[in-house]
């Protein structure tokens, strides 16, 4: 039964890549990269439980924080076309004028 | 009462693999029903509700069965760490990309929109 | 002090629950990550009350158990737009007001917003949200009254509480 819902993430992730290769924007190519990398990790843990191998359990980790920081970055990058503007602390009235 | 808690013991390492099992199929599929959500609404904000089905209902559900048949509790208190990343993460990453659309200009489609032909996306302003 | 201390355990239970190796080599390479670890938190001025948001749990905990169910309710809507042989969606886009003061209350809120199929907030302009939903009838400012109110209880200091 694991096997067979590890081919359904596999189909997931090939219906995936069609919109990430047609998107019409850049965001839609983006948001399907972003779902990749969500099923990825599932598919990192279940691979692992199939071969019986649970520390692939690690490696999904990692991947789920890399896959948040790529989105990001990517995302800063095609704003700013450039990694050397910081988020936050920038003081120029766009960040929400909070309490803290 | 030492008997039935063996027993219950006993039952429940039987049954926990193929409700793991079961529980790990059902969000694969609604990873798949999300997919199909992704290719199917006509513009870039509605796909981004499409996507999070993936990331809460078919996860969480995949992950609940793979605690169902984790060997140790190690991996149980793995399997919680990547879910709740999972969930943090995911949610600010869709708002991310929506905020950036917005920014970049990028506007939705309002209203209702059944029986609708053919899709007329706009490129974004980027 | 007290904010050192809460990160230091919550990244020493990080290691135990990861690891699974207690021995003395394992342990020493633990000491040493962890102390490069609150090294670079220092560094990056995350040791401060949101670093270390330990007052605030007992109200996540009862926050996060309703919000599972509202996520499982707005999933099955979603999935049955999903596979509508007729696209019948109604998307909208709205500003609503929130009751939430702290940055950390308005957070928990637009992130259980984005959180649940069917809404997405797309920008927090001081205490308004703009959300974007994928039905209208779902939309509308008052289907967000309880998860504001309850976001506000569960990560509002009390001094700051209407």
């Amino acid at each position: 039964m694991t096997l067979a819902a590890l081919f359904a993430v596999l189909v997931g992730m090939c219906l995936l890549l069609v919109r990430a290769l047609l998107g019409p924007t850049l965001y839609d190519r983006v948001l399907a990269v972003n779902s990749f990398g969500t099923k990825t990790v599932l598919l990192l843990g279940l691979l692992g439980f199939v071969m019986g191998r649970p520390d692939f359990l690690d490696i999904a980790i990692l991947y789920t924080l890399i896959n948040f920081v790529s989105t990001i970055a990517v995302l800063k990058f095609f704003r700013y076309r450039s990694f050397q503007v910081p988020l936050a602390r920038r003081g120029d009235g766009i960040s929400n004028g909070g309490d803290n | 009462m030492a008997e039935l808690f063996a027993l219950l013991a006993n039952v429940w390492d039987t049954v926990r693999f193929p409700l793991g099992g079961a529980a790990c199929l059902s969000g694969a599929i609604l990873c798949i029903i999300g997919t199909i959500g992704v290719l199917r609404f006509p513009d870039f904000y509605t796909r981004v509700h499409a996507a999070s089905i993936t990331d809460t209902s078919g996860a969480g559900l995949v992950v609940v069965g793979m605690v169902l048949m984790a060997p140790s509790w190690i991996v149980v208190v793995k399997l919680f760490c990547i879910l709740g990343f999972l969930l943090l993460t995911s949610a600010t990453a869709s708002h991310a990309l929506v905020n950036a659309a917005h920014t970049a200009g990028l506007q939705p489609k309002i209203g209702p929109m059944a029986k609708r032909g053919h899709d007329d996306e706009e490129e974004g302003a980027h | 002090m007290a904010y050192l201390l809460g990160i230091f355990f919550a990244i020493l239970a990080f290691w135990m629950g990861n690891s699974g190796y207690y021995k003395p080599l394992m342990l020493g390479f633990a000491a040493l990550s962890i102390t490069v670890t609150l090294f670079a938190c220092a560094r990056m001025q995350l040791i401060d009350r949101e670093g270390a948001p330990y007052v605030r749990l007992f109200g996540w905990l009862a926050y996060y158990p309703w919000l599972t169910w509202e996520v499982i309710k707005s999933n099955w809507v979603i999935i049955k737009a999903c596979l509508r042989a007729d696209l019948d969606i109604h998307p909208a886009l709205v500003k609503i007001k929130t009751v939430c003061k702290s940055d950390l209350a308005k957070v928990t809120f637009a992130n259980s917003i984005t959180l649940t199929p069917g809404t997405v907030t797309v920008e927090i302009e001081g205490d308004k949200l703009l959300v974007h939903g994928l039905y209208e009838a779902s939309t509308v400012p008052e289907a967000f009254l309880e998860m504001d109110r309850r976001c506000a209880r569960a990560a509002d200091p009390a001094e700051k509480r209407a």
